[in-house]
């Protein structure tokens, strides 16, 4: 390999791929009886048949030695070391590097060269892999010749229920390409567990998920928003009830990964909204071990827990979107995490004012958790193009809604007490004569999403006992 | 062969151990499964007897053929229905 190299003298790495290598061959078959050279050949080994002294690099391995990164590179060596470097074709850079004079004189000035093979997406992993540079800490597991891969993953517990993309060395070194941070940062301890969350274990996780590279800021900015403690994500997770981690990214990064937010936008078939709220749920399971019927102990769960991720549809909106009102700058791409389950859907196709509309909504808000609740959950409401129309037409800020909607769910507590209407689910008889509001200051969070048709808006539900006492949504800035 | 990188904490061995052996019998139910072979079923009569003579509750199951792996729905019968398996593995 590399004492294939010449001690001293000229060293050409080209492809036949490449039309500037093409267009330089009758020079390096000039140098090569100039000057002696030696040409590494990355596609096709009888390529330059200009050129005897030809070696075969279809493997890459001084390809990567060298680092090439451009073909035709161009450069020189003496003693043993490299002191000299050109690539693309141009005639002066090569005549100064190698001293011939009158280079290519039937050929073009410069033209620039071609991506070399072994810098190529895919080809660059397998040669870290191969050359041990990977810097990946984690544990190999070893599957068998005639082992089914699946099966290997299943029967180690780190599935989610549903097949998984088998989380090979070259898969995640392309999907640590999605980040600019360190592998082996520590973005906190992930619970139950309390172990550490490497940005080199969140992307394995994130392969597994189904993530493309580019989608794994997002996965990051999402794992450090449940890792804040104010999320309370133990909690999250071990509680009896419904909830768990539903994730709202606002910002270009929508866009920019083909989020979806509009028609179903809660549901299946956009794969950025899907595996990337899968892949927190499995961080959650396999770094931090907190797995149904162990540590989790929700009695129903909810389908969510399969990942329930979305985008805000910004675009049309008169409403500012939600990471703005959390305090990120407009612009900003962000992940706001809120501990939710299901969605209870708003069917209102008759209100034409948002008077009506908001005492609609209100009415539906105030059956969450129970009829009887009050303070209940926090709530995230969603709200659809077509209900949003309603509130723009007539000139309402989010600002205003907000307003109405805590106005609208102040409920008399006497409706609210322990066997009022004949349920004894309800508050103590001391309430008896006062109001109390459904949602506790700041409970409710409003968002815009879904398609252009259908007067159909939903809410989804939190956690009972909403607040800092319990969960508070997180947002995060998205960096790359 | 497939290297595949460990997306847990790594705080558990990578081979799955087995599950611990009960360090008790009472109020277990112990399946014994004959697989066919010849006799085999003299013998597992007798040691079901044996673990009934115990108190302890047997259940009884047989494989068609000693020549293929028992059936799914026997095997899951199996594992619904019993907490230990003691199965004769030869003549």
């Amino acid at each position: 390999m590399a004492s294939d190299l010449p001690r001293d003298g000229l060293v050409a790495v080209v492809k036949r791929d490449c039309p500037t290598c093409v267009l330089a061959a009758p020079v390096l078959g000039d140098l090569a009886r100039a000057a002696g050279l030696t040409v590494y050949t990355q596609d096709d080994p009888s390529f330059p048949e200009t050129v005897p002294r030809r070696i075969d690099d279809t493997a890459l391995d001084v390809s990567h030695r060298l680092k090439i990164e451009i073909v035709p590179t161009l450069i020189r060596f003496a003693q043993g070391r490299e002191v000299d470097r050109t690539y693309g074709w141009d005639r002066g850079e090569w005549e100064r590097l190698t001293g011939v004079a009158g280079l290519g004189r039937d050929l073009p000035e410069a033209r620039p060269g071609c991506g070399a093979k072994n810098v190529e997406p895919g080809v660059i992993e397998r040669l870290k892999i191969r050359f041990n540079e990977t810097g990946l800490r984690s544990r190999r597991i070893e599957i068998g010749e005639d082992e089914d891969e699946q099966e290997a993953m299943f029967a180690r517990g780190w599935s989610d229920g549903l097949p998984l993309v088998p989380p090979t060395e070259e898969r995640v070194l392309h999907m640590l390409d999605g980040t600019s941070r360190d592998p082996q940062e520590v973005l906190g301890l992930v619970p139950p567990a309390l172990a550490a969350a490497t940005v080199e274990k969140i992307a394995i996780n994130a392969v597994m998920a189904g993530c493309k590279p580019e989608y794994l800021p997002v996965v990051l900015a999402a794992v450090e928003a449940v890792l804040e403690e104010s999320f309370a994500m133990h909690g999250v997770l071990a509680t009896t009830m419904f909830v768990g981690p539903v994730l709202i990214v606002n910002g270009p990064v929508r866009r920019r990964i083909g989020m979806n937010a509009k028609g179903n936008a809660l549901g299946q078939g956009n794969r950025a909204n899907a595996a990337i709220g899968r892949a927190l749920q499995l961080v959650i399971r396999n770094i931090g071990e907190g797995r149904p019927q162990e540590v989790d102990r929700a009695a129903l769960g909810n389908p969510g827990k399969l990942s329930y991720c979305f985008a805000e549809d910004e675009e049309g909106s008169s409403w500012e979107p939600l990471s703005d009102e959390r305090g990120l700058k407009p612009g900003q791409s962000a992940v706001t995490v809120f501990a939710g389950y299901g969605l209870q859907g708003i069917v209102d196709q008759k209100s034409r004012d948002p008077e009506s509309l908001a005492k609609s909504f209100a009415g539906s808000l105030k059956a969450l958790s129970n009829v009887k609740h009050a303070p209940s959950c926090d709530a995230l409401l969603v709200v659809c193009p077509e209900h949003h129309r309603t509130f723009k037409n007539a000139g309402w800020s989010k600002a205003r809604l907000y307003e109405a909607l805590y106005r609208l769910c102040e409920i008399p507590a006497a409706d609210l007490v322990a066997g009022a209407g004949g349920i004894a689910e309800g508050g103590p008889a001391a309430l008896a004569g006062r109001t109390v509001n459904k949602f506790r200051p700041g409970g409710l969070m409003i968002v815009r999403a879904g398609g252009d048709a259908g007067m159909f808006s939903g809410i989804i539900g939190g956690w009972s006992a909403g607040g800092p006492r319990s969960s508070l949504p997180v947002t995060k800035e998205v960096r790359n | 062969m497939t290297v595949l990188l460990d997306p847990t904490s790594e705080r558990s061995p990578t081979i799955r151990p087995r599950l611990p052996r009960p360090e008790r019998l009472d109020g277990l139910t112990i399946g014994i499964l004959d697989i066919a072979k010849s006799r085999g079923d003299v013998f597992l009569h007798r040691l079901g007897e044996r673990i009934g003579e115990r108190g302890i509750a047997v259940k009884h199951y047989a494989k068609p053929t000693n020549t293929r792996v028992a059936p799914l729905p026997l095997r899951q019968q199996i594992a619904a229905e019993v907490d230990l398996v003691i199965e004769g593995l030869s003549d």
